[in-house]
């Protein structure tokens, strides 16, 4: 008996496995898919959540992946609408871009480290590797550890343009992707610099990380501060779609930019874009 | 030359200190790192966390339609991996060690488990998401976990199998045993501690997955209702609350644990089986 | 139910069954793996199409969007750091898995043992964030930045040796067992034990394991991103930052496009390329062994 079943058992799994690649049932008529930039995906998930509360027969799919597969999938039509957390190139005006939320970008560095501001101009000293020890700015001498972003981040692009620089010019020690490796990596070093999103930062800072975050021309970095827009340096995050949109899809492009969902862009530590 | 293999008592304590002491700072960075996991994670960790829907993005609320996912996708891999693994193991381990097909074809098995998981990740979506039509789905993301963890399952299984002993095949061939019977009866279990020890590995690689599951079985939190929905694994899970969603790192620890005990769960359960299994097959 | 026992049915259908299932098998998962490096070639093509192999060696940086393209850095340093982590771990890995044939009781084999399946299962982005948070810091006090060459080899160390340990340990408990009776009867010394008898017959084995742990460590992203640094310098020193090849894909795929895609996907290339050169230069130093080994039992 008992090798019988087994025998029946690796004679059933191929036939499984068949029907399982073969018995796929239709998709459901009412689904978005959406897919692009992480930084966004957990902010579209919360205001997917919202909208199918209110619309019980539509599914909301929000993938993540980066912003490149989102114009990749929105542009081959894997996606109702993808998400890019960059500012649009010569060669994206076929797609229709829409912004749902600004987020600025801070410098930051240690707590350990006296410094309180830096001019634009000692900020791009440091970065090109003209001032490499503390000393001529805090008096304290501590070997400087420019912490960069990796090539294509939309962060770099926006620290790059405001302060003129070339990804080239830079030396950097190291360099980070996401956010909170920017962090736990200033966090972890007294002479570490670098930038990330002012949102990520100050959560982090309320939760008890080694980090603060430093005025640029004077202005606070604060999510306050970029929301009144007096704090120069932000990206904003989009929404994309193709020239054919479904007509549920446009719907909820409506919804994620009206004032319903500003609490939940606000919650992400986000600044709503007011159209 | 025996004397002086029979007494050398200074080098046996020496071996002896030293393996016992790699075995010790092993343990000691392991406990280290688990407390380090522990500390922030364990508050909070209840059967609600694991029982409920997330909220907020993965920061409030619990982690259930996950855990599912996570079972789902690990299943569609091991139904998938299992049997392929076993049967080009089988049929690897036949062959002579020095013919230069079945050398190449190990060779170039070990060189895949060097792919980094990125490139499966997008290998699968492209293969399995859009040229099969599965579209984000747990059946694509077992798919694709499934031909990650292929060549490592070939590679351990197969060096199970060639380790059993000349002996029980010129045996089992003097009886006259089918093939089959030679498997069954004599191979498989006299392997079994290895092919236990690389299906455990396989699992340990499958569940510590990120990047090929978040382009195939993708991010969605909602509950699946079968293996055409999206769904994303613990690892996903901790990965976006740690490093995407602000606020999140509290929920990144204690779903590490919730993984955590749920390998220790899924390797208490393997073991068990397979002792079951071995045990039987030996009468 | 009609074959309830196994005298009444045909074993050799059976046996025809099973070897149809092998080679389908076989067929599948070679398929599958071609299809992979089928794939990774056809996205390589358009960037070495168009900025050419040579480029790769001789471009002063790796700044793709300004087009500039060296991979070189990048694969010394993918080198450096799993031949560092190799060299770390299979030494560790070796004396663990004596440990557990020679030295342990049977109850804290298997406490041990499933620490170290635990150990193996632990998500790589915990690691590297572990290594960020508690190793990163350490290093940073004698050298910044921290992040490093080293660094990165040490999680990477700690990553890979459960699976050597586990591995090597069943390798090992086969060759002591099978040899038991014999070295007990000539009444050898542990340490004689496991490098005159277990050792050497279990090589071949440890070898096979050694290569697949070298595999993984080449291949290992999340890790060697969180904590190497990712500057694109060629490794001078233990605690320069440095970016490996997997590093590089994970960290710039989000943005990428078009020639700067494509080149990632070179990276990819590049890293099986140079796993293989590895492997092939192990293989040869394997095959010199085996010429001397004869010899020295002989002797």
């Amino acid at each position: 008996m008992k090798r019988t079943a087994k025998r029946s058992l690796i004679c059933l799994l191929p036939l499984t496995l068949a029907l399982v690649a073969c018995n796929r049932p239709a998709p459901p008529q009412e689904k978005l898919t959406i897919t692009g930039s992480s930084t966004i995906a957990p902010l579209l998930v919360e205001i997917a959540q919202r909208y199918e509360l209110q619309h019980p027969q539509l599914k909301i799919d929000v993938q993540s992946g980066g912003s490149a597969r989102g114009i990749a999938d929105t542009r081959q039509g894997n996606a109702h609408i993808g998400t890019v957390s960059r500012s649009p190139q010569a060669d994206e005006q076929d797609l229709h871009w829409y912004g749902l939320a600004r987020d600025g970008v801070g410098i930051i560095v240690n707590t350990a480290n006296p410094v309180v501001s830096l001019s634009t101009r000692q900020i791009v000293d440091i970065y090109t590797g003209k001032l490499t020890d503390w000393a001529a700015i805090t008096g304290k001498s501590a070997a400087i550890s420019v912490v960069n972003k990796a090539e294509g981040r939309s962060t770099l692009e926006v620290f790059l343009r405001f302060f003129a620089l070339r990804n080239s010019d830079i030396h950097a020690h190291v360099i980070i992707g996401d956010n909170q490796q920017g962090i736990k990596t200033v966090a972890g070093n007294a002479g570490a610099i670098g930038y990330v999103s002012i949102g990520s930062a100050e959560v982090a800072i309320k939760d008890g990380a080694a980090i603060k975050l430093l005025p640029v021309n004077g202005i606070d970095a604060t999510i306050g501060n970029v929301a009144n827009g007096s704090f120069p340096i932000a990206r904003t995050l989009h929404l994309i779609t193709t020239d054919t949109v479904d007509e549920q899809a446009q719907r909820f492009i409506s919804y994620c930019l009206s004032a319903s969902v500003h609490d939940l862009i606000e919650s992400q530590y986000f600044v709503p874009v007011v159209h | 030359m025996i004397r002086s293999l029979r007494q050398r008592p200074w080098s046996d304590s020496l071996l002896a200190l030293a393996c016992t002491g790699a075995a010790l700072l092993l343990a000691g960075i392991f406990f280290f790192l688990l407390w380090d996991l522990v500390r922030p994670g364990i508050g909070g960790l209840s059967w609600q966390f694991v029982s409920t829907l997330p909220a907020a993005a993965g920061r409030d609320g619990g982690i259930a339609p996950v855990i599912v996912s996570t079972l789902l996708i690990l299943g569609v891999c091991l139904a998938l991996s299992v049997p392929v693994a076993l049967g080009t193991a089988i049929f690897l381990a036949q062959q002579q060690r020095g013919l230069p097909w079945a050398a190449w074809t190990r060779r170039s098995l070990d060189l895949l488990a060097a792919v980094p998981s990125v490139v499966f990740g997008l290998f699968g979506a492209v293969v399995f998401c859009e040229l099969l039509g599965l579209g984000y789905s747990i059946a694509a993301g077992g798919l694709t976990l499934a031909c990650m963890v292929l060549p490592f399952m070939i590679r351990a299984a197969e060096d199970g199998l060639r380790a059993v002993p000349r002996e029980y095949h010129l045996a089992a061939n003097a009886l006259g045993l089918s093939q089959y019977r030679l498997l069954g009866a004599v191979i498989l279990p006299a392997a079994a501690p290895a092919l236990l020890a690389a299906l455990v590995l396989a699992i340990a690689r499958a569940l510590a997955e990120t990047a090929a599951l978040l382009f195939t079985s993708g991010y969605v939190l909602r509950m699946p209702s079968s293996l055409f929905d999206s769904g994303r694994t613990l690892s996903v899970h901790i990965y976006d609350l740690a490093m995407n969603v602000n606020g999140g790192e509290r929920n990144a620890y204690r779903s590490a644990l919730v993984l955590l005990v749920l390998l220790l769960l899924i390797n208490t359960a393997t073991h068990t089986l397979s002792r079951c299994l071995s045990g039987k097959a030996r009468i | 139910m009609i074959s309830s026992s196994p005298s009444t049915s045909s074993p050799w259908s059976i046996d025809l069954l099973l070897r149809c299932w092998q080679r389908l098998a076989a067929a599948v998962a070679g398929g599958v793996l071609l299809l992979l490096v089928a794939y990774l070639i056809a996205e390589s093509l358009p960037a070495l199409m168009r900025i050419g192999p040579l480029a790769l060696l001789t471009d002063p940086s790796w700044h793709p969007l300004e087009g500039s393209f060296a991979l070189l850095p990048m694969v010394m340093a993918s080198v450096g750091i799993a031949l560092l982590a190799m060299a770390l771990a299979l030494p560790l890995g070796l004396a663990i898995a004596l440990f557990l044939t020679v030295y342990a009781g049977r109850r804290l084999r298997a406490i041990y043992v499933a620490m170290l399946e635990l150990l193996a299962g632990i998500p790589s982005v915990i690691l590297g964030f572990w290594g960020l948070v508690a190793l990163v810091p350490v290093i940073a006090r004698w050298q910044a930045p921290g992040t490093s060459l080293l660094a990165a080899a040490l999680v990477l160390a700690l990553m890979i040796t459960p699976t050597i340990a586990l591995l090597s340990h069943l390798v090992l408990r086969q060759a002591a067992q099978t040899h038991a009776l014999t070295t007990a009867a000539l009444a050898l010394s542990h340490y004689a034990h496991i490098f005159r008898v277990v050792l050497p017959v279990a090589m071949p084995a440890l070898a096979s394991t050694a290569l697949l742990a070298l595999g993984r460590a080449l291949g290992e992203t999340m890790v060697v991103l969180m904590v190497a640094g990712n500057v694109v310098q060629f490794p001078a020193s233990l605690t320069t930052p440095v970016r490996s090849l997997t590093a590089n894909i994970a960290l710039e795929m989000a943005y990428a496009r078009q020639e700067h895609r494509s080149a990632l996907f070179v990276s990819g290339l590049v890293l099986l390329l140079v796993a293989g050169g590895l492997y092939f230069l192990i293989a040869r130093l394997q095959r010199g062994d085996k010429e001397q080994a004869p010899v020295e039992s002989a002797a």
